[in-house]
């Protein structure tokens, strides 16, 4: 079943909480995942590979570098999954 | 050349999460040697059910994403770490003045096998990005090093049992030469994992005593088996005694001593004349500047295996030969079981509160002592009498390491 986009927000919050120990509600639309949240890419990586089991969906490593903020993966993964 | 101090210690082990809390169930007589509940041991049919798990979980002490990042070794350095670290005082000085010589003997097992299920199972995408991070050796020395702003060189010996004393002999040297004012060393190990006891268990090493795990480390015993994995870390702040006294710190004792001999007779076996382990110990107390009748309370390395401990009585009675009836030994391992790349650490602290505390912790499960090692091992807590006196810590290591470590009262 598709998950709104609001559940994915809610969903990648969650994820990026138990990587990072960043709060859910600082994960927010706008914020840019290296910028704002100071997220490393070895964060980034296991963030996107814990989302692909979450929300049933493939994002391939070149499309990791367009992830830029957080409202870019909510996109993705709502528009590309099962 | 400078003198050297330890002006802060650290610990967590079978005994408890902190130094004193270790020191004061050894003091008791306690053992923190325990049936093994995980669910791997019925699994994998383990042939060894037990072992010396720390007292205090790393992950609740530390937070969520710091356990994430690290590797159960690693954990367990930080913690100690951080402890000697508050324990001396948070010394103040420049970064590049401070350094780190942080051991393990095995390093990131867990991670290592636990990526290779994840590849196994799932895939080479499910390997953690941080595994090559997690499981490389020096990974306790880095988690230390960035937790602590150590820009002075990070370095980690590996010489599997004897790692922990040769990380402190190499720190002690650092500072001795000038190379840095302060350094955070020790070792760590978390090994407790099927791989590693299935491995020590085929070479016939480790104890079998599955229905008495509290009896099975017994050093020196004519029963002993072999002996029994721990796990755990040391850590001690060392500096040099004008930086220590400067700053007003309080100073637990000088280490005088720090010596690496190799034997070159066997991969595992100990040379069975002591050779490599009696010039560790001769060159430990050259460089202290003393004699052997100076040297009032050895911390042997003991691990209760039956070629061991009675390879490491004749180096003893080769250095000390009348002297040894003098010396009042504690088999530690007794309680904690043998931590590995992290026995010489916490050895070495609880060395330093045997010193400081004039205190010799008894040596339990000494039922019937081999009437080939008589060596005085008492079974209560003994005081020391000399208020000068030097204590030496021994550690050796399958690949015919031996590290020795002298500390001296002040």
């Amino acid at each position: 079943m598709a998950h709104t986009q609001q559940e994915v927000l809610a969903g990648l919050a969650e994820l990026v909480n138990d990587e990072t120990g960043i709060a859910t509600d600082a994960v927010q639309m706008e914020k840019s995942f290296t910028d704002d949240l100071d997220i490393d890419s070895i964060s980034m990586m296991t963030i996107v590979v814990n989302a692909e089991d979450k929300f049933s969906v493939k994002i391939p490593d070149e499309e990791v570098k367009n992830l830029i903020t957080v409202a870019d993966a909510v996109n993705f993964i709502t528009e590309n999954q099962d | 050349m400078r003198r050297v101090v330890v002006t802060g210690i650290g610990a967590t082990t079978p005994l408890a999460g902190d130094a004193h809390g270790s020191w004061d169930s050894l003091l008791r007589g306690e053992s923190g040697i325990s049936t093994l509940e995980q669910d791997w041991v019925a699994k994998y049919e383990i042939p060894v059910t037990f072992a010396g798990q720390a007292k205090v979980l790393a992950s609740s002490v530390l937070t969520p994403q710091e356990a994430k990042r690290l590797d159960p070794s690693s954990q367990f350095a930080l913690i100690a770490a951080r402890e000697a670290w508050a324990d001396a005082g948070e010394p103040e000085l420049e970064p590049d003045r401070l350094a780190v010589d942080f051991a393990t003997g095995i390093g990131g097992v867990w991670t290592l096998l636990d990526a290779f299920d994840a590849l196994k199972e799932r895939g080479p995408r499910r390997v953690l990005p941080m595994t090559v991070p997690m499981l490389m050796p020096n990974g306790p020395a880095a988690a230390i090093g960035m937790a602590l702003g150590a820009r002075g060189g990070v370095r980690t010996a590996v010489s599997a049992c004897a790692s922990g004393n040769e990380a402190i002999a190499n720190a002690f040297h650092r500072i001795q030469r000038g190379e840095a004012d302060v350094v955070v060393a020790g070792g760590a190990e978390a090994a407790i994992h099927p791989l590693p006891i299935s491995a020590f268990a085929a070479m016939h090493a480790l104890s079998k005593r599955n229905d008495s795990p509290e009896q099975a480390s017994r050093p020196y015993d004519s029963g002993r088996d072999g002996f029994v994995m721990g796990e755990g870390a040391g850590a001690l702040v060392l500096e040099s005694l004008d930086g220590a006294k400067a700053r007003g710190a309080k100073i637990y004792c000088e280490i005088v001593g720090g010596s690496v001999t190799s034997d070159s007779y066997h991969i595992t076996a100990p040379d069975p004349e002591g050779a490599g382990a009696a010039r560790a110990m001769l060159d430990a107390l050259a460089q202290a500047g003393a004699g052997i009748e100076d040297v009032e309370h050895v911390n042997a390395h003991a691990t209760s295996t039956p070629v061991g401990d009675i390879a490491e009585y004749t180096a003893i009675k080769r250095v000390f030969g009348k002297h040894t009836d003098n010396l009042v030994i504690a088999a530690t391992k007794a309680s904690t079981g043998h931590l590995l790349g992290g026995a010489g650490a916490i050895e070495a602290v609880f060395t330093i509160l045997a010193l400081k505390n004039q205190t010799v912790a008894p040596t339990i499960n000494l039922d019937d002592q081999d009437p080939d090692i008589p060596l005085n091992v008492p079974r209560v807590k003994t005081q020391l009498v000399r208020p000068d006196a030097i204590a030496i810590s021994n550690s050796f290591g399958f690949g015919g390491h031996n590290a020795v470590l002298a500390f001296r009262s002040v």
